[in-house]
Formats: C-alpha cells, sequence, structure tokens
C-alpha cells in the first residue's frame, strides 16, 4: 500500500519523548577540555591590551590562547562577492580591533566548565572604543569605518539603472506610492544554542556539530586546516533547531581543531544562551524603498525596490539574501516594469545570516506593503487589486518581469480560498459596524498572497538503499533533519516503493562517513531533492531486482532537479487593535498554501505552524535590538520577545496541491512558506484596521508604543 | 555539601558544589540528559521538571535546595506496559515536537499543568504554558496534544 | 549560567536565619524562592558570599485568619496565593496579581517575602500590598516590627528592611467587600508589567490606587486617590494617575508612553472594581 500522502505518525519521537534527543553537548566527549570564549563588552574599539596572566594560574585552567597566539591565516569573506579587505580575524590581537558586542576575544581552556567562567572574571581586556556604526543609513555615511583598508562600509553592491526617487519609470501612472519600510532584524533563536566537539586522532579530525549541513562542515574544516575531506568525519547528532542559522560553521566552531592541536587533547564548546543572540547569526535587518504605480482603476505598471541590507560586522551570508529578494520582488504580480538595486553595508552588530524564509519574506514584504500602500491610495479594495494583477493560473513555465522562471501556480485560487474561507465580507461588514460605532477596538484584515522559491540551494542530493538478508531496509540521506521528521517521511517513501513495511526501514543521516556526500537541511530543498532521490534510488533497486527478491541489494545515486520550485499561497490575518493603548491581538489566520504534491500532511501542517508563529513573531513582537552605541538591548531570552503559546491563536490551515513538473515526487517546499506568508498579512491588518484614522505605515514590530504613536499622529 | 534526592523513583545521593544547579545535577552528575538547558535567564522552560509534584525550572533551583525532595523527569515517565505516559503519547499522537529541544520540559510542564487544572481550554493551555519556548511547532500540535491527553486516564501520574 | 561559587547555609527556623544574617554582615542574602536572586547570580549579576536558604522555614509558609485581618507567611508561594480560598475570598486582587507573575513555574517557586525584600518597582506584589494597605511584619536581631506598606518601599530595590532582619508575615485588612481590579499590561503574557495598575475601592473605605512600573518604586497614585475622595468620577481620577511620576525608559516603553498607560489602566482598573 503507498503512503505517499498519508498522514503517517512521525518514528522518531519515542526517544525524544522519553530519554530525549542526543545533542552534541549531551555526549561524553571523554577527555576533553572545556573551551570558553572571553567576548567583546564593546561595539567597535582597538584593543589596546589584554592581561590574562591571572586567569592562567587560575585553578584547572590549561591554556588561555589570544589573537596574538593563533598563527592562522585570517579568515577572508565567506563569499568572493563581498569586499575582500573585510577580513575577520579568528581572535583579534592586542591593536586589532573588536566589530560587535559579543565578538570572541579570548578562549579560555579548563578542566571543568565552571573554571574557565571562573577564570574568565580575572582576563582584563582594555578596550579604545571607535565610533560604533549601527543601522545601514549610519553606515552608508562612511564616517566610521569597520575596516579602514576597504576605504568603505559597503561589502556589496547590485547597482540598478534606475535610482530610487526616478520619475521616469512612474511615466503614465496615476497613483504612485513609496514608502521606506523596514525588514528588522531578529534572531533566529533555535532551542538548542551551538555546541561543538573535536578530536584529533593523527591526522584524522572527528568534529560533532549542530548544523543542518555536516558536509558543508566537512568541507570549510577541510579549506582552513589544508585537509582533505576524507580526512574528517563530521557528525552532526540530533540537532536541537537551526532556521537557516546552522548551515555553516562559526569562528569559535572553526578555531577548535586549532586548539586540539595545541593541547593535544580533544575540545569541547557549548555556548550559553546569551553568547548565542550575540553570535549566532541574526536573520532579516533590511531597509526598503518601495515604489509602486498605476491606474487609477488599479492596474500596476511599475515597480522600484531598493534595499540596504545589514550583514554585521563580517561578511557571512546575510549579505547575500538580496539576490533571492530581487528573484521575487514582483511575487505574485504580473507587472510590466520592475527595478531593483541593493547594496549591503558592514555594521558593528551581529552577522547576519540565512533566516527561515531568506531574502523572500523581505521581498514578498515589501511587494505585498506596497500593493496595500497602493490600493489605499486608489481607494480600491485591496483583494481587487490583488486580482486584477496575478498573474493568471499556469502550468507551464511563466518568466517574471524579474527574469525568474516559476514553475507552476494558481495565485487567484489561493486568493478566492482564503477569502471564502475568513468570510471576508462578514469581516469587512463587522470593520464597518465597529468603525461606526466608536469601537475601541478596531478590526483589521490583512492580506499577503505570496510566492517563495525553494529548493535553490544545491540542486540535487544523494541517497543510497540497501536490503539485507533478513529484508530490513537501510535509507541513506544527504539531508540533514533537524526537527522536519525526514525518518519517518524518507520511510515512507521507500516503503511505498518497496512494499516494505516501515518498522523494517532505518533512516540514516548526519555522519560524513555513512554519508559520501550531501547537501544537508535548509532553503526548504529537503523533499523535493532529498526525498525525490530517494524514490529514484528506490527504482534503481527496483530495476535491479528485476521482480526478484530485493534481498541483498543496495543503490546510490546523486540525483538532480529539472530546477527549484515555486510554492505559493494566501494568508488573510485577522486582528484586533486596541487604539487605546495601541496593543495588537492577532484573532485569527488563515492560511492556504500550497506545496506541490504533498507527502505527509502531519509534517507539512507543522511546518505551516512553526513557519507561521515566527512570522507573526517578526510582525508583531521580535526585533533584536542596539543603542546607538551598538550595545544589544536584547541579548536573552528575557529581552527578546520570543513569542510564546499565550500570544498566538491556532491557524486555519488549508492545503491547495499544485504539482511541480521539476521533481519526482510534485513536491515543492513548505518549510519556510509560513513565516513569508503570514508577516505581511499580520502587517497589512494592523494598518488596515487604523486605516479609517489617516495611518497608512506602521513598521515592523508593530508593537503596542509604536501603533499607539502611529494612532497620535494621524489624529493630530 | 551533601544532597540525597529521590529522582524518577531512585534515592539518589551526592557531593555537590553548592552553586550546582539542579538541572546541572541531574544532567551532569546523574547522566539524565533529556532535561535541557535552552536559556540562562529562567525563560525558556526546557529544564523544566516536576519537583514534589509541581513543575518548576531546575536552572533556577540549587541542588542543595531540593534536597530530600523527589523530582521527576521525562525518563521517569510511565505508561502501561512499554507504553509511552498518556501525556507522552499525546504528543506523539499529535505531532507536538518537530527538533524535540524544548520537549522534555515541554511535557514536564503540560503533566504539571493537568494535575493542577480540570477544566482546561485551549485559552488555559497556552497560557498554562506561557513559560516553556518552542521555536519549531507554533505551540498549535502542543495545544492540541495537551487538551487531548488531559481527558486521558493515568494523565497525573508521575510516580 | 555558572554563579560564582559561594557559601551555603541552611536555616530551619526564623532565629537561625537571623543568627546567620547577623554573623555574615552584608556578604549574606537569604534564598526563599530563588527566582530574583539566583537568575542575577547566573549572569553573574550578583555575587553574594553567603546564602542562607530560608526555603524550609516551615513557621513562615501559612495564610490564616486573625481578627479583622488576613495573615500570609512571608514564604507563601505566588501559585499558592493565587489558589488559597481564604486570600480569594479576602483579598481576591493579592490571588488575582499573584497568578500573573511570570509563569507557572516561576510560581510554584516565587514567594510573597521574598518579592516583597526585592522591592523591584516592575514586580506585581509590592505595588498590590501598598494598595491593600498591608502591615508587613520584620524579625530582627531585636525582635519583631511591623512596617506599612507605604514605607517599606524607598527607593530602586531599596526597603526598610535593614540587613540583619526578614520579613516573616503580611497582615492585610479583609477586603472581602471591596471593589478591586488588578491590569496588567505586557507584550507577552510571561513577561514584567510595561505598567500594571491595582485598584481597591468602595465598602466604606479609602480609594487605593496603585502603579507598578511607573518609578524606581512601587507608589500611589496620590492625585487619582484624592480625586476620588474627592467624589471626581472615575475618568476624571483616572487622568491625574500619571501625576508626579518619573516611569523608566527601556526597549518597551518610552516614559511619555508609560503615563499615558497608567491612565488607561486606572480608569479601566476603577470601572471593573465598580462593576464588582
Amino acid at each position: 500500500m503507498s503512503l505517499l500522502g498519508e498522514r503517517v505518525k512521525r518514528t522518531e519521537d519515542r526517544k525524544f519523548l522519553t530519554t530525549g534527543g542526543t545533542y552534541v553537548d549531551d555526549l561524553p566527549h571523554e577527555g576533553a577540555l572545556w573551551v570558553t570564549y572571553l567576548r567583546s563588552t564593546v561595539a567597535h574599539a582597538r584593543i589596546s591590551s589584554i592581561d590574562v596572566s591571572d586567569a592562567r594560574n587560575a585553578l584547572g585552567v590549561v591554556d588561555v590562547i589570544t589573537g596574538d597566539d593563533i598563527d592562522l591565516a585570517p579568515l577572508p569573506p565567506d563569499f568572493g562577492l563581498y569586499n575582500d579587505k573585510m577580513v575577520r580575524p579568528w581572535l583579534p590581537p592586542t591593536g586589532g580591533k573588536v566589530r560587535y558586542v559579543g565578538e570572541p576575544v579570548v578562549a579560555i581552556l579548563s578542566e571543568t566548565r565552571a573554571q574557565a567562567v571562573d577564570a574568565s572574571e580575572l582576563i582584563v581586556v582594555d578596550y579604545d572604543p571607535l565610533p560604533a556604526v549601527v543601522g545601514v543609513e549610519n553606515a552608508a555615511k562612511d564616517e566610521s569605518l569597520l575596516f579602514e583598508e576597504a576605504g568603505t562600509n559597503l561589502a556589496f553592491e547590485m547597482k540598478g539603472d534606475s535610482p530610487p526617487g526616478d520619475p521616469t519609470l512612474f511615466e503614465g501612472c496615476d497613483v504612485v506610492v513609496r514608502q521606506r519600510t523596514v525588514n528588522q532584524r531578529v534572531a533566529p533563536a533555535p532551542l538548542e544554542t551551538r555546541a561543538c566537539a573535536v578530536r584529533w586522532e593523527g591526522d584524522h579530525l572527528t568534529v560533532w556539530a549542530s548544523t543542518q549541513a555536516p558536509h558543508g562542515v566537512r568541507d570549510a574544516y577541510a579549506k582552513h586546516f589544508e585537509l582533505e575531506p576524507e580526512q574528517i568525519r563530521v557528525i552532526s547528532p540530533d540537532v536541537g533547531g537551526g532556521f537557516g542559522a546552522k548551515i555553516s560553521p562559526y569562528v569559535e566552531e572553526l578555531l577548535l581543531p586549532w586548539l586540539a592541536r595545541r593541547s593535544g587533547k580533544p575540545v569541547r564548546w557549548a555556548e550559553t544562551r546569551t553568547e548565542s543572540m550575540l553570535n549566532l547569526g541574526h536573520g532579516r535587518g533590511q531597509v526598503q524603498e518601495v515604489e509602486l504605480g498605476g491606474t487609477r482603476d488599479g492596474k500596476l505598471l511599475a515597480y522600484r525596490l531598493t534595499v540596504d541590507q545589514d550583514c554585521g560586522a563580517y561578511c557571512k551570508v546575510g549579505g547575500l539574501m538580496v539576490f533571492s529578494t530581487r528573484m521575487m520582488a514582483t511575487g505574485v504580480y504580473d507587472i510590466p516594469k520592475a527595478h531593483y538595486a541593493c547594496r549591503s553595508w558592514v555594521t558593528n552588530t551581529t552577522p547576519t545570516v540565512a533566516y527561515r524564509g531568506a531574502g523572500r519574506p523581505e521581498a514578498a514584504a515589501a511587494i505585498e506593503r506596497a500593493v496595500d500602500l497602493f490600493a489605499a491610495e486608489a481607494g480600491l479594495d485591496p483583494a481587487e487589486v490583488r486580482r486584477l494583477n496575478f498573474i493568471a493560473a499556469f502550468g507551464e513555465p511563466h518568466t517574471t518581469t524579474m527574469g525568474t522562471v516559476y514553475d507552476t501556480g494558481d495565485y487567484p485560487a489561493a486568493l478566492s480560498l482564503a477569502l471564502d474561507k475568513a468570510d471576508y465580507a462578514g469581516l469587512r461588514a463587522e470593520q464597518k459596524r465597529r468603525r461606526e460605532t466608536n469601537d475601541s477596538v478596531a478590526l483589521g484584515i490583512g492580506l499577503s498572497v505570496y510566492v517563495e522559491v525553494t529548493g535553490g540551494a544545491g540542486a540535487g542530493e544523494w541517497a543510497g538503499v540497501s536490503v539485507d538478508d533478513s529484508g530490513k531496509v537501510t535509507v541513506r540521506t544527504g539531508t540533514s533533519p533537524h526537527g522536519q521528521g525526514h525518518n519517518t517521511a524518507w520511510a515512507q517513501i521507500a516503503s511505498s516503493k518497496l512494499g516494505v513495511a516501515m518498522s523494517d526501514i532505518t533512516v540514516e543521516h548526519g555522519d560524513t562517513d555513512i554519508i559520501p556526500m550531501g547537501g544537508g537541511t535548509m532553503g526548504s530543498r529537503s523533499l523535493q531533492h532529498g526525498g525525490a532521490a530517494v524514490a529514484k534510488v528506490c527504482d534503481m533497486l527496483l530495476e535491479k531486482a528485476a521482480g526478484g527478491p530485493l534481498q541483498g541489494l543496495s543503490a546510490d545515486a546523486s540525483v538532480s532537479a529539472s530546477g527549484p520550485t515555486f510554492p505559493f499561497g494566501a494568508h488573510v490575518a485577522i486582528v484586533e487593535v486596541d487604539t487605546e493603548t495601541g496593543m495588537v491581538k492577532l484573532r485569527q489566520l488563515v492560511a492556504v498554501d500550497d506545496a506541490g504534491k504533498i507527502l505527509n500532511p502531519t509534517l507539512a501542517d507543522g511546518q505551516v505552524h512553526g513557519g507561521v508563529a515566527q512570522g507573526v513573531a517578526q510582525a508583531l513582537l521580535e526585533e533584536f535590538s542596539y543603542d546607538a552605541d551598538g550595545n544589544p538591548l536584547t541579548s536573552t531570552l528575557a529581552d527578546y520577545a520570543f513569542v510564546t503559546a499565550a500570544e498566538l491563536p491556532s491557524v486555519d490551515r488549508f492545503m491547495m496541491e499544485t504539482p511541480t513538473p521539476n521533481n519526482e515526487l510534485g513536491a515543492k517546499g513548505i518549510g519556510e512558506s509560513g513565516t513569508i506568508g503570514s508577516t505581511p498579512a499580520v502587517q497589512n491588518a494592523v494598518v488596515d484596521a487604523l486605516a479609517h484614522l489617516g495611518v497608512r505605515h506602521i513598521d515592523m514590530p508593530t508593537t503596542p508604543e509604536k501603533v499607539w504613536r502611529e494612532i497620535q499622529k494621524a489624529r493630530s | 555539601m551533601k544532597v540525597a534526592m529521590r529522582v524518577n523513583g531512585e534515592h539518589r545521593a551526592d557531593e555537590v558544589e553548592s552553586r550546582l544547579l539542579l538541572v546541572q545535577y541531574l544532567r551532569d552528575v546523574l547522566g539524565l540528559k533529556a532535561t535541557n538547558i535552552g536559556c540562562d535567564t529562567t525563560s525558556c522552560g526546557a529544564c523544566t521538571v516536576l519537583l514534589d509534584g509541581e513543575s518548576v525550572k531546575s536552572c533556577t533551583v540549587l541542588a542543595v535546595q531540593a534536597d530530600g525532595s523527589a523530582v521527576v523527569t521525562a525518563e521517569g515517565l510511565r505508561g502501561d506496559g512499554d507504553q509511552m505516559h498518556p501525556m507522552q503519547q499525546a504528543f506523539n499522537d499529535h505531532h507536538g515536537l518537530q527538533c524535540g529541544f524544548c520537549t522534555p520540559g515541554m511535557v514536564m510542564a503540560a503533566i504539571g499543568l493537568v494535575k493542577e487544572s480540570s477544566d482546561l481550554d485551549e485559552e488555559a493551555v497556552r497560557h498554562g504554558l506561557e513559560g516553556n519556548l518552542c521555536r519549531c511547532t507554533g505551540y498549535q500540535n502542543i495545544v492540541a496534544a495537551v487538551l487531548d491527553a488531559a481527558r486521558r486516564p493515568g494523565v497525573t501520574e508521575t510516580s | 549560567m555558572i554563579p560564582a561559587a559561594f557559601e551555603y547555609v541552611r536555616a530551619d527556623s526564623v532565629d537561625a536565619a537571623i543568627a546567620a544574617l547577623t554573623e555574615h554582615g552584608d556578604e549574606a542574602k537569604l534564598l526563599a524562592g530563588g527566582h530574583s536572586l539566583l537568575p542575577l547570580m547566573k549572569l553573574r549579576l550578583a555575587f553574594p558570599a553567603v546564602l542562607v536558604d530560608i526555603g524550609r522555614v516551615s513557621e513562615l509558609n501559612f495564610v490564616r485568619e486573625e481578627g479583622d485581618e488576613i495573615v500570609v507567611g512571608a514564604l507563601t508561594r505566588h501559585s499558592e496565593l493565587a489558589r488559597h480560598d481564604l486570600v480569594r475570598q479576602e483579598a481576591p486582587l493579592l490571588a488575582r496579581a499573584a497568578s500573573l507573575i511570570g509563569d507557572p513555574q516561576v510560581r510554584h517557586r516565587g514567594t510573597i517575602g521574598g518579592s516583597l525584600a526585592h522591592g523591584d518597582p516592575a514586580s506585581d506584589l509590592p505595588a498590590v500590598v501598598l494598595a491593600l494597605g498591608a502591615t508587613l511584619v520584620a524579625q530582627g536581631p531585636d525582635g519583631r516590627r511591623e512596617i506599612g506598606a507605604d514605607d517599606m518601599f524607598q527607593g530602586f530595590l531599596e526597603t526598610a528592611l535593614d540587613e540583619d532582619e526578614m520579613l516573616t508575615e503580611i497582615r492585610l485588612p479583609r477586603a472581602a467587600g471591596r471593589g478591586w481590579s488588578y491590569q496588567k499590561f505586557t507584550r507577552r503574557s510571561q513577561d514584567w508589567a510595561i505598567v500594571a495598575v491595582a485598584a481597591l475601592i468602595g465598602d466604606g473605605g479609602a480609594p487605593s490606587v496603585t502603579l507598578v512600573n511607573m518609578g524606581t518604586k512601587p507608589m500611589r497614585a496620590r492625585a487619582t486617590e484624592a480625586a476620588l475622595a474627592a467624589g471626581s468620577t472615575a475618568p476624571e481620577a483616572a487622568a491625574l494617575a500619571a501625576q508626579e511620576t518619573e516611569p523608566p525608559a527601556d526597549l518597551v516603553a518610552s516614559p511619555e508612553y508609560r503615563k499615558h498607560l497608567a491612565t488607561v489602566l486606572t480608569r479601566r482598573a476603577l470601572e471593573e472594581a465598580a462593576s464588582r
């Protein structure tokens, strides 16, 4: 019996529920020394001296390492596209600079974890403070430079041929709206913070890493320590969430083999939450200028999006999120003219990386906010403006104004279903009633119709399937689940293909000695690449068996998909805004999501629920904040408004299934859609609630004070 | 300092530093790793255990404060035969976990909640879990699991 | 996450605790539920050399009636206050506020005495005992003394308690017949109050309105109380709630916004109290 499309319960749960998962810091790491980093307390400064003498003599301390001790070449930017002068020290030496609060400065090796924490209090670092650069607009002044040798804070630029404010793009438009919008910096905050351990045996290195991509981690260590990949084994045991921030390794992890070599012992490191909030890469961080023009009756004619992206202090992948923002800039709309330009800036803040959605939520937020601004300006219903401008349903590839080739889609159907399920007409009637009776609690209805791109990162995936003499099946995969449920999902595929019970199938992942290659789990790629590879290799196995028994057979292959996929959907958010206090309550969220053929609706539901929660949190609550001196204001989970169960309603989720031709399963990614669709819906709902008062735009997060101030401004 | 306590029904006695937190005692001295540490500000609830029958954050209790007490962690939960505890089973039935890191603490908080409240509705469950953060599930299936588990026989039993 | 090392002393009685405080002076801190102190110690923002654990002083864990008063032992936990029949009957304002502190796990450990002795202007119970007109009983080497709630909170995290004194009981006038309300404004339900307002009115007593997180200490909205006593309506009196306050500026709220919130929450509190 085929289990494809069935609600199969997760097979991996029992361990997590009873003994708990086995995360890196749960492992014994026999004989390992503890590594603890002392971190910068200032955002931008030159180090005049580091005194570690008392710490060296502290109880249990084996070694204390500063940047002066390290003989490794500095770390270049993570990608060649960046300004190559923006190199990072492993640890800043005396006379060198620190560039963000939290940056590791000293490494302490000790026999117990507590000893290093005690010893760190004995270290004195003298900083000569420099003016801190906070925010892209300050970075662009190029007054205080993070890297003097670069001569600028500009790390990457994609020039447009139509600068912001240039009216020629909007010739023929009756209505043009412009708005500066902030897609604020947020913390990915997986529940498991980073931990890593390494052990040398001769010239062979074993690394235990909390990562989404063990093979990528292996390759990073190989590059920095001039090893062949075969000399390195990376084990990724259970991983407590990643959300994009655990794709590539960080300096604290990369330095461990060097520390282990020097000490002659294995070493282990685990960070605290506060360290994690300051060092695990942040997400988003764009300031956008949106401009949208069209006719009085609602036909959109031209769009310009100009983005300034915050890289943080060092150039990791965050500064390149602008590419996927560009790719998806025009969203679900057919807009004849569109222009895009972007610049990525270094600032004295935590480096930015990919975070659930990675550039696409930023694109969706920009265009969906712009469409609402346009509708408000033109005096049209935002649903109507969307209907008028959708790309019509298509089953063949469609090339957008941005040059992006979408696979399949039916955006009008998604919006119709969402409006129907939300009772849009009824909600508008309720809104009208409340306005007429001067209800102090305003009702807001926000729409967002999104399309995004998944599976673009690393086209193709490896899978191996073998059957032992008793008929038990082992599936190996290059994906690296950290909550997504691949053990269940891949077994569903193998079971359906091979006719073997799921209980006789084991799925293995996360060990580079067992899995020869793999792209890991990111960018909602796993099912369309990894799952499709498992399906394909099962077919190969069946071909080998030629109708005979499977026992003793095995097959493996790297399987490429025909291209990325473009999931889409429509979200309707209903909020109540207390106009006296500015407090926003999300009353309901209707989510229609289409990720092609669904393998396991239960797992897909879970992805949507989690994505929506993070998306709603960005719209309402979460922001990683700094003061003007670069001091972080939200470095603990007491300060950072991580959303809890009490702030959320249950999502009303409805599935559509428009298959893609780009992989055998017809599947598109579902991991990030919830985050992409929900955020603009909620933000638009908050503005919609207050539109009758004259409020036109509120930046995220729509905190009570911000909302209250906008109401005051509109009333005055 | 000498501490003695009953952990998951077993008598344990150890010499510990006075500054050792209960969660560190459970994890590092007793080797019970289900209880996780997710923050350093008593915010996330990943370290929730039952202390003398009530949910507490074991990161904010000294091991010496728990001297003489009874502690139950996820490892100590049992159902009939080789079944999981009804709360654990409900989490599996409703897909109430993804990465699993918050899960043991969430389960213990949920058991603590159903022990104290007989007529839980969705809002009460959502507020009852306000001390436990989850980044994966959006809480929706956790809430469904707890509402379902609250009706299951044996859900408040933790001995 | 790892506190600095300290000496741990377990006191089994009030006398033993006071003896330990006397012996160690300002090096020592009392540890009750630990939910104010341990988080600071874990971040190494507090480094007491000696912790005197009073968690087992069972003589301080009680709620009982004494004549016109309800007497709550200092070690009574928030969860117990929230569900205790006598507290719910005679001081429902206290029961309600206690039920909103932090989260369930925090309420299982935190104690009323610990919260009052810490005296945080952003925490719930100091303003509530102020509204209730409580008398706080402290014990020290020289014996027992009573401190009016109005005299207890003297500045930011500063109380009238001497270093070698501890709170032993909180005496509350019965308030069963009075109208009450606790309006707590937070972004997330587990958060500290951005602003909260406690109100107790009617049944012949003087109207009492107190404010959380509107200054360096929990305080009365005196202008509001005076206006109510003089017969003003709730909206009129509430409009005065932020007078003479200097609320803090932080990431979640500006002083101006806090002042605005205080007036809105006070009006709501007075309206709700009047309906009870």
